[in-house]
């Protein structure tokens, strides 16, 4: 079992080194960072001499190595945008992409598997079929028309909610939170639906389908016979049998929420690493995409790795192997 | 902040306003309530050193808290800020700035003339991005505690307009936080003028966050109390990336006032009788680049030399774009089209040289007949996609245009990162760019964009592949000629040449928009910098209340 996960873990360093070579490679072609460095109104002397400063005039291989060796050491260089070190940036706004993903997650998870066993159990009923053709929609629309559309209803027209940021922030121990205040929930209220749509739907879609299964099969039938109160059947027995491969999804859509958070964060300017990592595209911040690209890949790859580690305490045939 | 997000009821408001001003009338004070200003555009600044990044964003939010000598208003004149008065002495390189008296710092030091000493040598610094504007300085020098002399190496009239956006610091601060120079390229560490300010403005820093939330309040020092309406006391900077967002945020009552507004809400904006929108031209010229070169074409079908290099070809393009067709299909109006890379308040300018022509695809076709092309020929037009208004619906309608005449345009656009690149390294024949003029003067659009490019520390965007010796040599002249109407009559020769030459096709003056709630009045600057000191409340909103 150890060799296994050893493995694993040799597999997952290979990943994040095959992630930084191509995010690197990448760079070569987003622009030139002379533009956000100098202006437009630079000269040419001007542009060179930082090109030569900053290694941009060596070959890829050597700018790569040394890249490397610099992360290597925990130096993840100076954001060339801020001009403050990209390790202090990140962490200002990982908060708040942490807080808008979990609670995101949280919604997609409860609201899912509650419709999902309400429309398995009323399957004909009028509500149901309204949420399944609700939840077309979830499944089909991009997220930026979702949140432009919830903006224009609950901020333009009703007024109840902020259209933007983050509201006003607590700090619990050098971490920014948005939950100790009201501002901060309501403003938490619109981006999390936005974010959490398209998950809740497939969660609940996914609910419905094996629920459905499950009560199907012999022993329901059997615990119905018996006589046992139909809550007890559809919470006790069917669900339970249907949770595995909701698990499953759940656990590798979480790093998949803090990814597809660029798109919710840069439609609500929710001060996270999704809109911090859009600014630097846009200004060819090297330095911070790198760092992000890194991140999200080291976030992926642990999760693999604890659903990996789970499946092992799980199934003992694989301990075996 | 505490403010809620709930936005006030304008009624609510307006009887809010009316009991106050009722009371400070029986009370007899003359105080007014607090004013916030809630102000949203695009981009956040991206430091708060004043001298780290020549760009738009950061000078707005920075002009606010720190001031340079000078100022440019809405209406295109100098207004003396920390200088009071400013003359070329008898030795024509020499200009002798009279500085104000009873000037303080945020922190409570008095202004003198060894701040502005170490802050134009700050950013004359390799690491300055404000050095271009600076070039010509040689010395500076103290005459005595408010009076300052600048030398420069030859003639250079118009010294006061480069000092427009050089914020002077406080030099004892500076030196106690080790921040004599602005940061390195290459820097490991974060240097303390990064995110701490000490100006002698209008407005203290009282909170930022970076691409959320910048607090400003009113200086209680100010040296211009008394001077400024400063009716604002409170601005509260809220950056907000996506345009539909912004313009929510808006209509939501969320924020006050907004710049960089998408064109095609300008006129739900507009029918709101809640906001006020006001518009003027910007300081910026939207054009088309030719590559005029010898050598053959990189994005063309004709492999064998360059169509552009014939004048008759480009003469073609000049006639086959409707560039009134653009103002009014693509720009909704939104554009004035023009003829020379100058808006109207640029010296140089000539009505002559604006003047838009017909289009003519007729005459054009026949050109390019003449040219050889009676074909036309195939060709790519770079272009970008996140820079100006309507950037590549602009491109698309060209190539429509230009498919009139047989020239097949293809469209590439991507953001200004790489369009820069390209341009700057000479990777485009046929391009769409935009440029503005900092100095108010056409010697900064020649240096630029028709001078050699990389001769004489000059030409650094321009991509055309133009060099003319004759021209660069009266290009050079204009930076110490101190007779002015040498000098007047050496840009018009430059101007002649430039428009006979059509190396540039252009389009038109962008037109800029601001949005705000009804309350407030603030005029378009053409550099869109705001200076909130300067705005009062409208007087509309004040006829309602009392």
């Amino acid at each position: 079992m150890l060799l296994l996960l050893l493995r694993r873990l040799g597999q997952s360093i290979l990943v994040l080194l095959a992630v930084s070579f191509v995010s690197f490679l990448v760079f070569r072609h987003i622009g030139d960072p002379t533009v956000s460095l100098l202006g437009e109104d630079a000269s040419l002397a001007d542009r060179q001499a930082v090109i030569a400063e900053l290694g941009f005039d060596q070959p890829v291989p050597v700018q790569y190595m040394r890249y490397l060796g610099n992360v290597l050491h925990g130096e993840f260089g100076i954001s060339y945008r801020l001009k403050r070190p990209v390790v202090e940036v990140i962490a200002e706004r990982l908060p708040a992409t942490l807080e808008l993903a979990l609670a995101a997650a949280l919604l997609a998870v409860a609201g899912g598997v509650a419709l999902g066993v309400y429309t398995a159990i009323r399957r004909d009923s009028l509500v149901s079929r309204v949420l399944m053709t609700v939840s077309l929609i979830g499944v089909s629309l991009p997220t930026f028309l979702i949140g432009i559309g919830l903006i224009y209803l609950f901020s333009v027209e009703l007024r109840w909610l902020p259209s933007f940021g983050r509201g006003d922030t607590v700090a619990l121990g050098g971490w920014p939170t948005g939950l100790l205040t009201a501002s901060g929930w309501a403003s938490l209220v619109l981006p999390v639906c936005t974010l959490a749509l398209f998950k809740l739907t497939l969660i609940m879609r996914l609910v419905r389908t094996e629920m459905l299964e499950a009560l199907r099969t012999d022993y329901v039938r059997f615990a119905r016979a018996r006589g046992l109160p139909e809550r007890r059947i559809h919470c006790r027995h069917a669900l339970r049998n249907t949770l595995i491969p909701v698990v499953t999804i759940t656990g590798l859509q979480i790093g998949s929420l803090v990814a597809f958070a660029i798109v919710t964060e840069t439609v609500f300017q929710w001060p996270g690493v999704g809109l911090l990592f859009i600014s630097s595209i846009q200004a060819v911040d090297v330095p911070v995409i790198a760092a992000y690209l890194l991140l999200i890949a080291a976030l992926y790859v642990l999760i693999n790795f604890a659903v990996d580690g789970v499946y092992l305490l799980v199934d003992p045939r694989l301990r075996r192997t | 902040m505490a403010t809620t997000f709930l936005s006030r009821r304008p009624a609510a408001f307006r009887a809010l306003t009316f009991v106050s001003v009722l009371a400070a009338t029986l009370l007899g004070t003359s105080a007014a309530e607090a004013e916030t200003l809630r102000w949203a555009r695009s981009t956040d600044a991206s430091t708060l050193d004043p001298h780290a990044l020549n760009n738009g964003p950061n000078h707005n939010l920075l002009h606010q808290v720190y001031e340079p000598l000078i100022i440019r208003t809405a209406d295109g004149k100098l207004l003396p800020t920390l200088a009071t008065s400013w003359a070329l002495t008898s030795d024509p390189t020499v200009w002798e700035f009279k500085l104000r008296k009873g000037v303080k710092f945020h922190d409570g030091s008095l202004f003198t003339a060894d701040d502005v000493l170490f802050s134009l040598q700050r950013a004359r610094a390799p690491t300055s991005d404000m050095r271009s504007l600076l070039v010509s300085i040689s010395d500076v020098t103290k005459v005595d505690p408010f009076t300052v002399r600048i030398k420069t190496s030859g003639p250079n009239p118009l010294l006061p307009d480069n000092l427009i956006n050089i914020q002077i610091l406080n030099a004892a601060w500076a030196k106690t936080h080790g921040v004599d120079q602005p940061q390195n390229a290459s820097a490991k560490e974060e240097t303390y003028a990064t995110r701490n300010v000490n100006g002698t403005g209008p407005y203290t820093l009282v909170s930022r966050e970076q691409d959320s939330r910048t607090v400003l309040k009113l200086f209680p020092g100010y040296w211009g109390r008394g001077q400024f309406p400063l009716e604002i006391d409170e601005l509260v900077y809220l950056p907000i990336k996506s345009p539909a967002t912004r313009v929510a945020a808006l209509l939501s009552g969320e924020v006050d006032f907004v710049q960089d507004l998408p064109i095609q809400d300008i006129a739900r904006l507009r029918a709101d009788p809640k906001l006020r929108v006001n518009q003027a031209a910007e300081n910026r010229t939207i054009f088309l680049g030719l590559n005029v070169g010898a050598a053959p074409l990189t994005y063309s079908d004709v492999k064998d030399k360059n169509p552009l290099a014939d004048r008759r070809v480009r003469q073609a393009f000049q006639l086959a774009i409707d560039r009134n067709a653009i103002q009014n299909a693509v720009m909704r109006g939104l554009s004035v089209p023009t003829n020379i890379i100058a808006p109207p308040f640029v010296h140089g300018y000539d009505k002559a040289f604006g003047a838009v022509g017909k289009s003519d695809a007729v005459q054009a076709k026949k050109l390019l007949a003449e040219a050889g092309y009676p074909n036309g020929f195939g060709i790519t037009l770079h272009c970008t996609n996140d820079r100006y208004l309507n950037d590549e619906a602009i491109c698309q309608a060209v190539s429509g245009f230009l498919g009139r005449i047989g020239v097949k345009t293809t469209v590439v656009a991507r953001p200004l990162a790489i369009q820069t690149a390209a341009i700057n390294n000479q990777d485009t024949d046929f391009y769409l760019y935009g440029w503005g003029v900092p100095t108010y003067d056409s010697a900064y659009i020649f240096d630029y964009l028709v001078h050699t490019r990389g001769k004489n520390a000059r030409g650094a965007t321009n991509a055309t592949r133009y060099s003319n010796t004759e021209v660069d040599r009266q290009i050079v002249s204009l930076a110490s000629e101190g007779d002015t109407k040498k000098r007047d009559a050496t840009i018009k020769s430059i101007w002649t040449t430039v428009q006979k030459e059509l190396i540039y096709l252009p389009l038109h003056d962008q037109i800029q928009t601001y949005a705000m709630v009804r309350k407030f009045d603030i005029p378009v600057n053409p550099s869109n910098t705001p200076y909130f000191k300067l705005f009062k409340l409208a007087s509309g909103a004040a006829a309602t209340s009392q």
